[in-house]
């Protein structure tokens, strides 16, 4: 029973909370953002119904497949053992404390200032940042670390391919035939099956045990395969009303097609909310679960506790806030420059995304939603899909990264040596 | 507020250069008034007709201008950039010589010979409908740019582009007839008029040179 963690536990799960709703605060006001934007500049949605899809689908999303990347947060990237938490278990509060805190910080001046940076860069930077000042080299997990780095550079390039490949194929069985508006009648349905098998899939088979839910992996397929013809049911009951309206075609011949596309997009958008949350609320929620799980078993460190309930509608309702509050703006700020994308070309993008982060998801891997979506979207370029894109935008999340790491790790560390003075 | 993934979607270029073909056929479309207004001598009327020619091709100018800005070499297009570029000058031609015609035409208050006029229209009518099919051509830039440049939109902007050839050739042998017919009257007419009247045959005729370029730009911008 450590002394220090008895004396103030109740001082640190207070700061813990109001940190970590801090931190998922910003995770809503900025990040989903990203996540709906797409599917409101393509005009598929409105703003109201981006922000009812990202509460019900980011929360969905964080509870059902958020418990892998939120493990690895919590004690995946931070060696237990070589940073000598059994002796010391307030160290690994003052550090989570600051890296909520750093990055927080961070992720509001960077807003502020209009600077393109990453929740999930932030954090981890800010966790490495303090686990190497504040204790010691070894105590990190690098083979961890570096598995996550690659993935930053890996998971664009996927969804990328992805996309490619999911446009390609539109424009093969829809855009490119005699009536496409027939095609897409008959094809959309399937694509919208797969949304709903993909996500459905990845979820049952990683991310179900974290609720208490184990299904063996034939029960998974059945039951994935059960959520993707629900999907579809609805989708075709959605597109039922949809008819080809000959005066609609008159300046534009594909404004009856790209309607059709809508109704796609509003479940890639579900989708893409869906994943954000199972990936990014764990940014959030990661460091705040392992200070409640030192605090709550009096400082020894329980590798493998399940996650309590409340501290993902704490995370939860810290992304509703935020949305409310702040997000909307936001949401209507990416809507307006993304006026260029149609649905056709919206959804294959966060189709890719959405896909490759519940997968990322599923693995624990902790990935920039935002980063993976302008790989899906660079992918659909590539297949000559978009009028106009800037390549600046990739040379400024390199930028992004060189500076993001660093700087979050610099204000957890001054953080850091700060809780330490205080409660020694 | 900037983020990444909403610096990524730069100005497509595709609609203001559909547009601005739009104006270079209003230009054209509006040298025919201008001539009818000629015609019946009416210099007035004419001379409001080229002060509206000269709006509609300097508003042009500025969708040219703004493409050629919103086009720095990091945007990633669907096609080459110097082929659309150079389409858009291209079209920016077609206003030009609308506007050169109506202002040469009331500068020197020319008049074409009366035995000439019918020929004339059936002349300038020929190289209106290569302009216009040019816009029918640019028009579906959009609908090319929806399935990728590729597929079967693509023989459809090839079909409209062997049309527009067709008609440019029609022209041709127009202008030659209108030649000669004016061979014919040099005697009765003053020396320089009938210099004049050969370079102003010649400027319509450019017309539908420039509308049949259009097409070949169009078919340079498809090809892979």
């Amino acid at each position: 029973m450590s002394e220090i963690i008895s004396q103030y536990g109740s001082i640190f799960l207070i700061l813990a909370c109001v940190f970590g709703f801090f931190m998922a605060w910003g995770v809503g006001a900025n990040d989903v953002a990203n996540a709906m934007g797409t599917s409101v500049g393509a005009k598929a949605i409105t703003i109201k119904q981006a922000i009812l899809i990202a509460m019900v689908f980011e929360f969905a999303g964080a509870y059902f497949a958020g418990g892998e990347v939120t493990s690895t947060i919590r004690s995946g990237i931070i060696d237990i053992e070589k940073a000598g938490f059994a002796d010391s278990p307030e160290l690994l509060v003052y550090g989570m404390l600051s890296s909520l805190l750093a990055a927080g910080i961070w992720l509001l001046v960077a807003s502020h200032n209009g600077w393109p940076v990453s929740t999930t860069h932030s954090i981890i930077g800010a966790i490495v940042g303090f686990a190497v000042v504040g204790i010691s080299r070894d105590a990190v997990v690098w083979s961890k670390v570096w598995e996550i780095v690659a993935s930053w550079v890996v998971s664009p390039m996927v969804s990328g391919i992805l996309a490619f490949f999911i446009f390609r194929s539109v424009q093969k069985l829809i855009l490119d035939t005699e009536n496409p508006f027939a095609n897409a009648k008959k094809y959309v349905p399937f694509y919208i099956f797969l949304v709903g098998f993909a996500i459905a899939m990845v979820t049952m088979v990683k991310g179900l045990r974290h609720v208490g839910l184990d299904f063996s992996f034939g029960e998974s397929v059945v039951m994935a395969l059960g959520c993707g013809v629900l999907a579809m049911l609805l989708g075709v009951f959605m597109m039922r009303s949809i008819k080809d309206v000959p005066g609609a075609d008159k300046d534009f011949h594909f404004t009856n097609v790209e309607r059709l596309f809508g109704v796609l997009m509003i479940f890639t958008a579900c989708s893409m909310a869906f994943a954000h949350g199972s990936n990014d609320v764990a940014n959030a929620i990661g460091p705040l679960a392992a200070i409640v799980g030192v605090v709550q078993s009096g400082g020894v460190f329980v590798e493998e506790s399940a996650l309590p309930f409340w501290i993902l509608l704490l995370g939860g309702a810290g992304i509703v806030t935020g949305l409310a509050m702040w997000g909307y703006k936001v949401i209507a700020t990416i809507g307006r420059n993304i006026t260029e994308l149609t649905p056709s070309r919206g959804f294959a993008a966060e189709l890719a995304a959405a896909t490759t982060v519940v997968v990322a998801s599923g693995t624990g891997i902790p990935v920039s939603t935002t980063h993976t979506l302008v790989g899906a979207v660079l992918g659909v370029g590539i297949a000559r899909g978009i009028g106009a894109l800037n390549l600046g935008v990739v040379g400024r999340i390199f930028l992004s990264w060189v500076v993001t790491l660093p700087v979050g790790a610099g204000i957890s560390i001054v953080f850091f040596f700060l809780f330490k003075g205080i409660f020694g | 507020m900037s983020n990444p993934l909403g610096a990524l979607f730069a100005q497509s270029p595709i609609r203001p250069i559909q547009e601005h073909m739009a104006k270079a056929q209003s230009c054209v479309v509006l040298l025919r008034e201008f001539l009818e207004a000629s015609f019946v001598k009416d210099w007035e009327k004419a001379y409001s007709l080229q002060q509206e020619i000269r709006r509609i091709e300097n508003e042009a100018d500025d969708i040219k201008a703004n493409v050629r800005i919103s086009l720095p070499k990091n945007i990633f297009l669907p096609v080459p950039r110097t082929d659309l570029l150079g389409l858009l000058s291209t079209q920016d031609k077609l206003a030009n010589g609308a506007k050169d015609v109506a202002g040469l035409m009331l500068g020197r208050k020319m008049e074409i010979p009366s035995p000439l006029t019918d020929n004339f229209r059936i002349y300038f009518e020929e190289c209106l409908s290569a302009s216009e099919q040019a816009l029918k051509a640019i028009n579906e830039l959009d609908e090319l740019l929806e399935t990728g440049f590729r597929g079967r939109e693509v023989e459809l902007v090839e079909g409209l582009v062997i049309e527009l050839d067709r008609l440019e050739h029609k022209t041709d042998l127009s202008q030659i007839k209108l030649r000669s017919e004016l061979f014919k009257l040099e005697e009765s007419l003053p020396a320089v008029n009938v210099i004049f009247l050969y370079k102003i045959i010649d400027k319509v005729g450019e017309l539908a040179d420039i509308s049949q370029k259009i097409g070949g730009r169009l078919l340079l911008l498809m090809a892979r």
